[in-house]
């Protein structure tokens, strides 16, 4: 493969068409992607662009119908097989009959960690999240913000490097969402991982990516990447300055472009 | 303290109770007034007043309907006042009838659970064994339990495990359809998570399916126990001599005995009624231990 070693991801001429009873649809046309290691890229766009289709190919959920994808130079299937990434899902999708300890040693369990591991990375991983003494409580027993950050420990229990997040703070209140974004950043500089994350919000974007991905519906495609250089160590503040509002701008004129013909 | 009560639950069932009670006596003395005014007449007697006629109604040894007091009565003497060993026991019968139907609630649980794991790991057993499934239940028991305990005496089984088998027939069919919708109801999310891990079918069973069965599981095992009684009691009319429930009300009707009758129907119902009531502490037990609110 083309893959530079230096790229965690390689997409090249990526498409996926779904066979419907109403004719084919194109979730995603001839998409190219490379994410270095490191990178915090986020995909962007209205429902329909292929955002969330894009995640669930890199993860081996969808099957692409066209192009090539590399992840670490294997196939996506072989990525899933070696345990190369953790998932974070829309919802927390957590299993309601394990604690939240016993949920984040989930993934541990079924890769064959040994007890004593298993119990030394989920006192880890809740410290991560901060929910360090929520070990033995039930997911109901919960703030929904809490049960998403325990998926995130569960996600990263095993160190996989790469994180693909989908929408992980759709469901939450402003608030919540900031203090989450703000932890995810600390977390993500603490970590070094590369993270690919889905979302619709302009601010959440720009505020935490290195990478910003524009895309455009139907059919699904990039419309524009921009580069987004701040600090590593940036906090919620830098919202209010010129350099935010500009990239911040450029996402929007990008997500309105693409949406022009539309309507 | 009466506003206690009926706040509660145990007012309500009591007045409940009461009415019914009411409406039984009221049924037997319709029921049996004519029986009773035969009898009258027999022993030409004509003078009888009201309050004569309805006693007499409510104290006949072959009602057509008895009063509760009468099987009431008929309990006091047959489960308390006679030796457990003595064949007239309801104590007896009971342990007869219990013994089938718990090692058939057993034989028909695994079994219902077994099919449940075929139908839903096996596309092709989904099309071609549910049907079946279905089917075996639309042939009425009563017409079954004799050719089953008659085929099964060719080959030498005897006692205990023909009744279980009739019992297991009707208990395995609950088991199978709740635990079928329960491996299956796991949502599309948690599936998808198990293959971020790239989990072994194995592991997804045991670590979703399963746990996400147990619920349906519980609700199918009460329907079930109650439902091995019942083809207990059905295997003991056909096969009596080993005593039980069945035997009990077979004897019952053919000497007429009614008040043995409802002896027996009452005491198999409160056999029921504390088997159900166990699977259900069962229940609450486990989906505690598995967090439920």
């Amino acid at each position: 493969m083309l893959a530079s070693p230096a790229n965690v991801i390689d997409i090249n001429d990526l498409s996926l068409t779904f066979e419907t009873g109403d004719g084919p649809v194109h979730a995603l046309s001839h998409v190219s992607l490379s994410i270095e290691k490191g990178d915090f890229v986020s995909l962007i766009g209205p429902s329909g662009c292929g955002k969330t289709t894009l995640l669930r190919v890199i993860a081996d959920l969808e099957q692409p119908t066209g192009g090539r994808i590399a992840i670490n130079g294997h196939t996506p299937h072989e990525a899933r097989m070696r345990r190369a990434y953790g998932y974070v899902f829309q919802a927390p999708a957590l299993y309601p009959w394990r604690t939240i300890g016993k949920n984040i040693a989930l993934p541990l369990e079924i890769m064959g960690y040994s007890k004593d591991e298993r119990a030394e990375r989920v006192r880890k991983g809740l410290d991560l999240v901060n929910l360090t003494g929520f070990e033995n409580k039930f997911p109901w027993q919960l703030s929904g913000g809490m049960q998403q950050r325990a998926s995130i420990a569960r996600a990263l229990s095993f160190d996989p490097e790469l994180l693909l997040m989908d929408e992980p703070f759709g469901a939450l209140d402003e608030i919540v969402r900031d203090k989450l974004n703000e932890q995810l950043l600390r977390l993500w500089e603490m970590t070094q991982k590369t993270v690919v994350f889905v979302t619709h919000s302009i601010p959440e974007a720009v505020f935490l990516s290195t990478k910003i991905v524009v895309m455009s519906p139907r059919p699904g495609k990039i419309h524009d990447i921009i580069t987004c250089d701040f600090p590593r160590d940036r906090t919620l503040d830098i919202r209010e300055t010129p350099e935010f509002l500009e990239v911040a701008n450029r996402v929007r004129h990008g997500l309105r472009e693409g949406h022009s013909y539309v309507d | 303290m009466l506003k206690a009560l009926w706040a509660g639950k145990t007012g309500p069932v009591l007045i409940v109770c009461a009415m019914l009670t009411v409406i039984w006596y009221g049924a037997a003395i319709f029921l049996n007034g004519d029986l009773q005014r035969d009898a009258f007449a027999n022993a030409g007697k004509t003078d009888y007043t009201l309050a004569e006629l309805i006693d007499g109604t409510w104290s006949q040894e072959r009602p057509k309907l008895p009063t509760p007091g009468q099987i009431l009565v008929e309990l006091n003497k047959t489960v308390i006042d006679t030796a457990p060993t003595s064949k007239r026991s309801l104590v007896y019968h009971g342990s007869v009838t219990l013994s089938a139907t718990l090692l058939g609630f057993l034989i028909g649980s695994a079994l219902g659970m077994v099919l449940a794991i075929l139908v839903v790991h096996v596309k092709s057993l989904d099309k071609s064994l549910m049907p079946w499934i279905v089917a075996s239940q639309t042939v009425p028991i009563v017409a079954l339990a004799p050719m089953i305990i008659v085929i099964m005496n060719q080959f030498d089984v005897t006692g205990l495990v023909p009744k279980a088998v009739i019992a297991a027939y009707l208990s395995f069919f609950p088991v199978t359809v709740g635990m079928v919708k329960g491996l299956r109801s796991p949502d599309p999310l948690q599936l998808d998570l198990m293959r971020t891990y790239s989990a072994s079918r194995v592991q997804t069973f045991l670590k979703l399916r399963v746990p996400s069965a147990v619920p349906f599981l519980f609700a199918s095992l009460r329907v079930a126990v109650a439902a091995s009684l019942v083809g207990t009691v059905v295997a003991e009319l056909t096969k009596s001599e080993d005593g039980g429930f069945g035997a009990r009300l077979l004897a019952g009707s053919y000497y007429g005995q009614t008040i043995q009758i409802w002896a027996a129907l009452m005491a198999a119902a409160a056999c029921a009624w504390i088997l159900v009531t166990l699977v259900g502490v069962a229940d609450r037990m486990v989906s505690k231990a598995m967090g439920a609110r």
